[in-house]
């Protein structure tokens, strides 16, 4: 069996339109006071360019290719890291009346699932 | 079969990261589920980076004897960039988000560009189309590198002023064209293989400088206020780097998460410009600064200053405020005592709501942010669509560090330059104190009708000591009144 995909011409074009609406009418349903978080967190999403930078990487065979593919990993590495810290931080701080009150936020951020470095 | 099973695994971690992503955002939608949201995408991440490094088992020849160095440096770039953003993610201030966004979206877009940049210098683009989407997504990424970077520059404080020159709209103009003229030089040369005027490698440096070149030029002249679409907008262009360079690639789950992200940041950088009642390229191609100043002689009343604690009494016994916070609030750290005062105002049966503006704070909806981490719980929180009829049975309503948001000119008045700009109608409440630390205008540079009207008080003084000495006059009143 073969597993490589090749993605071409029209397929690629149906992707992103697919892609641009799903994210349009998701996004659109976000209510105004999470848009920080939601910006923050669309901003950890597109973090995801980090694993091009692997493969880049991974494939480079000059010292040349190799400094930049690390640049690519560095910085790609730096936007899901840091997206994701910060959205997790602001949302952890949104609470209903009547929930623990201001204390607990502080706590709250610094309980971690564990994440990658 | 070796290679194979590698992949297989490599394209269902894919599939199962695109959905974790969208699933994510999807959670987003309400602030109860919101946590598990960003958890759920934070997991699909993962285990894409996991995978990626299956891609070991199928490198190119010429990399083979590389392999081993290659893995070094990308688990030390992971480890490095990984753990600086993580650190300084979970230390940045609330009121310093706006740039720590630009700065991790400006690395999203360099590491697009450098993707790209891989593959150009590598010559491993296949065909026109692959080169074309190639150089597309380096222009944008590099774009999106430079110019947040300035962004953050700007919000932070480094760059304190817009830079304005004449002819900058049409010089920036000159450069996006030899940008695009390089590009299809390459383009050209690749295609039709003749020597190129100046080798390759060369020509792949130019573009990129000039393209980097490019997001500085567009951004400088941007204003501070106009900063959140720019994040936008910007966010929008990574996202669409990202989705490039994953056709590219010919990784599925690149070109989802990168698309989503791009139509998202285009959604909120609509939202944000309606909010302002301008158009993007208003935005992006004129100043604010440079609209022509219309005469504001004929504002009628007087300023009538009044004491902090006389306010906070009054409404004490009031039985609703709205309170509208702006930027100043921020900046004045007086978040927290904000809200002390407003349990105060509760414990003594006084109904007490927050109205925000779209566009209070450096980006959409940081205010929301702001007032969360004092603890003000959300359900108090309301927009403006949801809060602007409540004004008018309001007995009081306390803007603090707000001002162009407030301003009935947008409503009433043609000649003014936010005429038509969505406001928060603070001023139909019976009873307006307007807490600001002088008479200075707002970032429209405009005169606030709202401060002359004949039910609005202003209380002089830096925020966070007004709502001070506001508490303590409440709780002088005695302890059945301060419960």
């Amino acid at each position: 069996m073969q597993f490589q995909i090749a993605i071409t011409g029209f397929i690629a074009l149906y992707l992103f339109m697919l892609a641009a609406f799903g994210g349009w009418v998701i996004i659109g349903r976000v209510p105004a006071i999470l848009h920080t978080p939601l910006m923050s967190g669309s901003n950890f999403v597109h973090g995801i360019v980090v694993v091009g930078g692997i493969f880049a990487l991974l494939n480079a065979s000059t010292v040349q290719e190799q400094a930049i593919g690390f640049f690519a990993v560095l910085l790609g590495a730096g936007n899901a890291a840091g997206g994701y810290a910060v959205t997790d931080r602001m949302l952890a701080m949104f609470q209903v009346s009547g929930q623990k009150p201001v204390h607990a936020k502080a706590h709250h951020a610094k309980i971690h699932r564990p994440k990658k470095a | 079969m070796f290679t194979e099973i590698p992949q297989l695994i490599i394209g269902a971690v894919d599939l199962a990261a695109a959905f974790l992503f969208l699933y994510g955002l999807k959670r987003m939608s309400s602030p109860v589920t919101a946590p598990s949201g960003i958890f759920v995408a934070g997991l699909g991440m993962l285990v894409a980076i996991l995978a990626s490094f299956l891609y070991i088992f199928s490198v190119d020849a010429a990399a083979k004897p590389h392999l081993s160095v290659n893995i070094g440096l990308a688990a030390i770039a992971l480890i490095v960039g990984g753990g600086a953003a993580w650190w300084s993610g979970k230390r940045v201030a609330m009121t310093a988000m706006p740039q720590m966004v630009a700065l991790y979206n400006g690395m999203g877009g360099g590491a697009a560009g450098a993707i790209a940049a891989v593959e150009l210098f590598g010559n491993k683009a296949q065909g026109a189309t692959q080169l074309v989407v190639t150089l597309l997504g380096a222009l944008i990424g590099a774009v999106s590198l430079s110019g947040s970077l300035i962004a953050w520059a700007k919000l932070d404080g480094v760059i304190n002023k817009p830079l304005r020159v004449w002819g900058q709209q049409a010089f920036n103009g000159a450069v996006m064209l030899v940008t695009l003229a390089v590009g299809g030089y390459i383009i050209y040369v690749a295609q039709s293989g003749v020597d190129p005027l100046i080798p390759m490698p060369q020509l792949i440096t130019l573009f990129f400088g000039c393209a980097l070149v490019f997001g500085i030029l567009m951004t400088l002249p941007i204003g501070g206020a106009d900063m959140p679409v720019v994040i936008s907008i910007y966010n929008a262009c990574t996202g669409l780097a990202v989705g490039l360079e994953g056709f590219v690639l010919q990784n599925p789950a690149l070109m989802i998460a990168g698309m989503v992200v791009g139509a998202a940041g285009l959604l909120l950088t609509l939202l944000m410009a309606k909010a302002m009642n301008r158009s993007v390229s208003n935005v992006i191609f004129t100043n604010f600064g440079s609209i022509p100043k219309h005469k504001q002689g004929d504002i009628k009343g007087s300023l009538k200053p009044t004491e902090a604690g006389d306010a906070g009494i009054f409404m004490r016994y009031a039985s609703k405020v709205i309170i509208v916070p702006g930027y100043g609030l921020a900046v004045a750290q007086g978040q927290q005592k904000l809200y002390e005062f407003v349990k105060l105002l509760q414990a003594a049966g006084v109904e007490v709501k927050f109205a925000i503006h779209p566009v209070a704070g450096r980006m959409p909806g940081q205010m929301d942010v702001l007032l969360a981490e004092a603890g003000v719980p959300y359900d108090l929180i309301f927009q403006l669509e949801d809060i602007n009829d409540d004004f008018a049975s309001a007995d009081v309503s306390l803007v603090i560090g707000a001002n162009d948001v407030v301003n009935p000119a947008a409503r009433d008045d043609k000649s003014s330059p936010i005429f038509g700009m969505p406001i928060l109608n603070a001023d139909k409440a019976k009873k307006v104190y307007v807490v600001k630390r002088g008479e200075g205008k707002g970032y429209a540079d405009i005169v606030n009708a709202l401060f002359y009207a004949d039910n609005c008080e202003m209380v002089y003084g830096d925020a966070q000591a007004v709502l001070v000495k506001m508490i303590e006059a409440i709780r002088g009143l005695g302890l059945s009144a301060a419960a």
